[in-house]
C-alpha cells in the first residue's frame, strides 16, 4: 500500500553509535580453561576467595548446557572463538581522570558521556566502561562524604571485599544458570554501589557500557546494596560499534535492598542489533536479580530495550521481607531480524508481598518479540498481589509477538491478576492523524510512545525523553 | 445555475474522476466544483461511492485514481501525501472517527493545528496558548475540556466522536471541510449542536461538502447544491429542494435518471 512506497523513501537513520574508537588494547588469547580465570585474576590482582569464586563457578559451568528453552534461534557460539579479557592499554595507576587516555574521554563524549571535570553531566555520577574495564567514575569524592560509594566492581573487590565476600552471588548464585555461570568465572569489570543506612543517594548514579571490540565478549558483574531506610536510582546505558560478528555479551546485576530500602534500576540498552539482514549484533544474554531482603523494601525495574541482535532476560525480584515490592516496568522493542524474549519473575516468598508487572513489546520488520514471566507465591505468601499486564502491538504483518505468563501459587491467600492485549498500527490510524496534517512518521511515534507511556511514565526524566526518541529513531522506515 | 460567488475560483474541483480500490472500480466519472461560500451536499445509497471520493480527496492510501484529475486551489493534488494536504486545507469529517488508544487528544489536536499554522506561516502554539484557544473552540461543540485529557476517541460515544470531529475542523480553520455522514448515530440535540457548530466555522471563504442521507442536516444547513450519487457517479444536481424531492420520493426514485450531463 501506500505505505510501503513511503517507507522506501523513508531515509533509515543508520545505528548512530557504530564507530569503532582506534585504540591500543591489551587482550589475551581466545578460548576458556582454567588458566584464562587464573589470568584474568592475576591481571586484576584479585584476592585468593575471588579466585575460587571463579574457579568454581568455572567447574559448574562446565558440567552445564546451554538454554534451549526461550523462543529464540541462533547460531551455536563458539566459547573457545571468544576474547574474554580486552582492556585499552593505560598507565599502571590512574590517579585522575587527567591520565586517562583522551581517546577513550573522546569515545564517551561523542556517546554523550562527557567524563571531564569541566563537561560531566552534573546531576548524575556516572561509571564509564570500556569493553573490559572501568575507565572512570565521576562525582566519587561528592558521593564519599554522604557515605555512598560508587566505583568499579574490580576496585571494590581490593578496596571493599568484605562487602563483596557477603554478598557477590548472594543473589544470583554462580550456579544460577548457564550464562551466569560462565560471568561468574570471566567477570571483567561493572559497577559497585553501597548506599549506607538512611541515605538517600544524592545524585543519580549510571553505568554506560560500551563494547568496542568485535572479538571479545563483555561480561560485566553489578552489585548494588541498598542498607536500611536507603534510596538510590541507578541508570544503565550501553552501545557497540557495528561489527558483522555477532559479540557475547553477558552481564550479571545483583540489586539488595534492606529494611525499607529502595532501588530503581533502569535501563536504556541500545546494543548494536545487526543489520536488516540480520548479520552481526549483539547476543545480549542478561542475568538480573534483586533481592528484597528487608521488610518494606522496594526494588524497580524499568528497561527500554532496543538494540542486540538476541535479547534474552528477566531481570526478577525476590520478595522475602515482609511487605517488600517489586516492580518490572518493561519497554521491548524489535525490528528487522531482532529477537527478544524478555520478562521478570517475581517470587512472592514473604507475606503481603506485592509485585507489579508492566509489559510493552513492540515487533517490526520480521522480528520475533517474547514475553516471558513467572509469578510465583510461596507458601507463606500470606495477603501477597500481583498485577501483570503484557500488551503487544505488531508493526506490519512479517513480526510475531508471544507471550508466556507462568503462573504459580501455592498460597491460597494470595493473589495473582494478569491481563494482556494484542493490538497492531493499522493503516486507517495512521491516515487519521495523517489527515490531519502530521507527517507520518511523527504519526507512528505518537501511537508507540502512547502505547509505551505507562513505561516510560516509570523512567527517570531524562530517560524519558531519550527513549521515546530512540524508539522513533528505531521504527523509521519500518511501518509498511 | 447560478452562483452566488461568482467572482472566485472554486477551491476544489474534481474533473471527471475515476478511481478503483482492489482493481473494483468504485469511481466511474465524478465531477464537481465548490467555490468559497458554498455548501454543497452529496446524497446516495450505501455503497455508491460517497465515502469514497471523500477519502481519496483526503488522499487514502488504499484507492488509486484511474482518470481524471483532483484540483485544490488550483493546484493537481494527486502528488500530495495527506498530511500535506490537510496542511494545506482540505479537512475530513470521518464518517467512523479512529480510536488511538494512548494518544491524548490534546496533544493530538495540538500537534494537528500547529501542522497548520506552520504551512500558514503562523506562529506555532505552545501548551499553554494551545491550552486557551481550544477552550474557546470547545464551546462551540459544547464540550467539557475533560475531552482533552482522554485518548483519541477512546470510549467515546457515537456523538462525542463526531463532535470531536468538528472540534478539529474549528482548530484546523480548513478551506474545504467534507462532512461524512457528520449527522448519522446523532440524536436530534447532538445533532443541533454539531450543524450549529458547523455554520459557526464556516464563512465565506470556506466550502463544505456535506455527504449524507438525511433532510435533518439539511433542514440545519441549507445547502447551495445537492447532488444525488449512484454507481460511481453524480446522477443528478438541483438547488435545496433537490434533497426534498428525495425526502418525498426515495433513492428509487433516482433510478430513473440516467447520468447526468
Amino acid at each position: 500500500m501506500v505505505s510501503e512506497n513511503l517507507v522506501k523513501n523513508v531515509v533509515t537513520e543508520p545505528y548512530k553509535y557504530g564507530f569503532v574508537t582506534e585504540i591500543e588494547t591489551e587482550k589475551i588469547s581466545k578460548g576458556i580453561n582454567e588458566d584464562t580465570i587464573r589470568l584474568i585474576s592475576e591481571k586484576k590482582e584479585e584476592p585468593e576467595f575471588l579466585l575460587n569464586f571463579r574457579l568454581n563457578a568455572f567447574k559448574k559451568w562446565q558440567k552445564m548446557k546451554e538454554p534451549c528453552w526461550a523462543d529464540l534461534g541462533y547460531k551455536e557460539i563458539d566459547y573457545q572463538d571468544i576474547i574474554y579479557y580486552s582492556a585499552p592499554k593505560q598507565k599502571e595507576k590512574i590517579s585522575s581522570l587527567d591520565e586517562v587516555d583522551p581517546k577513550l574521554l573522546e569515545t564517551f563524549d561523542k556517546l554523550g558521556i562527557p567524563l571531564t571535570e569541566q563537561k560531566k553531566l552534573t546531576n548524575v555520577a556516572v561509571d564509564a566502561v570500556f569493553d573490559s574495564v572501568s575507565i572512570a567514575t565521576t562525582f566519587r569524592k561528592e558521593l564519599a562524604e554522604h557515605g555512598v560509594i560508587f566505583c568499579s566492581i574490580s576496585e571494590a573487590v581490593k578496596d571493599h571485599s568484605d562487602l563483596i565476600k557477603k554478598y557477590l552471588g548472594s543473589v544470583v548464585p554462580s550456579n544460577d544458570n548457564y550464562f551466569a555461570a560462565l560471568n561468574s568465572a570471566v567477570f571483567s569489570d561493572g559497577s559497585f554501589v553501597y548506599i549506607p543506612k538512611g541515605v538517600k543517594c544524592p545524585m543519580d548514579l549510571s553505568s554506560y557500557f560500551r563494547i568496542n571490540s568485535g572479538d571479545s565478549g563483555q561480561f560485566e558483574r553489578t552489585l548494588i546494596i541498598a542498607e536500611e531506610s536507603s534510596s538510590v536510582s541507578y541508570l544503565e546505558g550501553c552501545t557497540a560499534p557495528m561489527f558483522d560478528t555477532n559479540t557475547l555479551h553477558a552481564a550479571v546485576v545483583e540489586l539488595i535492598a534492606l529494611d525499607d530500602a529502595s532501588i530503581k534500576y533502569s535501563t536504556v540498552q541500545n546494543w548494536y542489533a545487526g543489520n536488516e539482514e540480520g548479520v552481526g549484533g549483539i547476543f545480549n544474554f542478561v542475568t538480573k536479580r534483586g533481592k528484597c531482603l528487608g521488610k518494606r523494601s522496594k526494588i524497580s525495574w524499568s528497561q527500554v530495550e532496543t538494540g542486540s541482535a538476541i535479547t534474552w532476560k528477566y531481570p526478577s525480584c525476590i520478595l522475602l521481607g515482609e511487605e517488600s515490592v517489586g516492580e518490572f516496568y518493561s519497554v521491548a522493542l524489535t525490528n528487522n531480524l531482532q529477537q527478544a524474549d524478555t520478562g521478570t519473575k517475581m517470587i512472592h516468598i514473604g507475606p503481603k508481598t506485592k509485585s507489579t508487572i508492566v509489559s510493552k513489546g513492540i515487533s517490526a520488520g520480521n522480528s520475533v518479540n517474547s514475553y516471558r514471566g513467572l509469578v510465583k507465591m510461596g507458601s507463606k505468601a500470606i495477603g501477597s498481589r500481583n498485577y501483570s499486564q503484557c500488551d503487544s502491538m505488531l508493526i506490519g504483518d512479517q513480526a510475531a509477538a508471544n507471550t508466556f505468563p507462568y503462573i504459580q501459587s501455592q498460597q491460597p491467600n494470595s493473589e495473582i491478576e494478569h491481563e494482556a492485549s494484542t493490538c497492531r498500527i493499522s493503516e486507517d490510524q495512521l491516515f487519521y492523524l495523517q489527515s490531519r496534517g502530521i507527517e507520518f512518521e511523527e504519526a507512528v511515534s505518537m501511537m508507540v510512545s502512547g502505547f509505551c507511556r505507562d513505561v516510560f511514565n516509570q523512567l527517570p526524566m531524562e530517560f524519558a525523553a531519550e527513549a521515546d526518541k530512540l524508539l522513533a529513531l528505531k521504527l523509521e522506515g519500518s511501518v509498511g | 445555475m447560478q452562483s452566488k460567488t461568482k467572482e472566485f475560483n472554486p477551491i476544489l474541483e474534481v474533473n471527471n474522476l475515476f478511481a478503483s480500490t482492489e482493481n473494483l472500480p468504485i469511481l466511474k466519472g465524478v465531477s464537481i466544483s465548490v467555490k468559497p461560500g458554498e455548501i454543497h451536499a452529496i446524497m446516495g445509497r450505501n455503497g455508491c461511492g460517497k465515502s469514497t471520493l471523500s477519502k481519496i480527496i483526503a488522499g487514502h492510501p488504499s484507492y488509486t485514481i484511474t482518470k481524471g484529475e483532483i484540483k485544490f486551489t488550483g493546484q493537481d493534488i494527486q502528488s500530495l501525501e495527506p498530511e500535506e494536504r490537510a496542511q494545506s486545507g482540505i479537512f475530513l469529517g470521518f464518517q467512523y472517527p479512529i480510536e488511538i488508544p494512548g494518544v491524548s487528544n490534546l496533544e493530538f489536536l495540538r500537534v494537528a493545528t500547529n501542522a497548520r499554522r506552520k504551512f500558514l506561516k503562523k506562529e506555532e502554539l505552545d501548551t499553554f496558548d494551545f491550552e486557551d484557544l481550544v477552550k474557546e473552540k470547545l464551546d462551540l461543540v459544547k464540550m467539557d475540556s475533560a475531552f482533552l485529557s482522554r485518548s483519541i476517541n477512546q470510549g467515546f460515544s457515537g456523538g462525542e466522536k463526531k463532535r470531536n470531529e468538528i472540534l478539529q475542523m474549528a482548530l484546523l480553520e480548513p478551506k474545504i471541510a467534507i462532512l461524512d455522514e457528520t449527522d448519522s448515530g446523532l440524536d436530534i440535540d447532538a445533532l443541533r449542536v454539531v450543524a450549529s457548530g458547523i455554520k459557526k466555522i464556516s464563512n465565506e471563504k470556506t466550502g463544505i461538502i456535506l455527504i449524507t442521507h438525511y433532510q435533518r442536516l439539511l433542514d440545519e444547513i441549507k445547502p447551495d447544491y445537492v447532488h444525488v450519487m449512484s454507481d460511481g457517479q453524480i446522477i443528478k444536481t438541483g438547488e435545496s429542494d433537490l434533497a426534498l424531492e428525495l425526502e418525498k420520493h426515495g433513492y428509487e426514485w433516482t433510478d430513473n435518471f440516467s447520468k447526468k450531463q
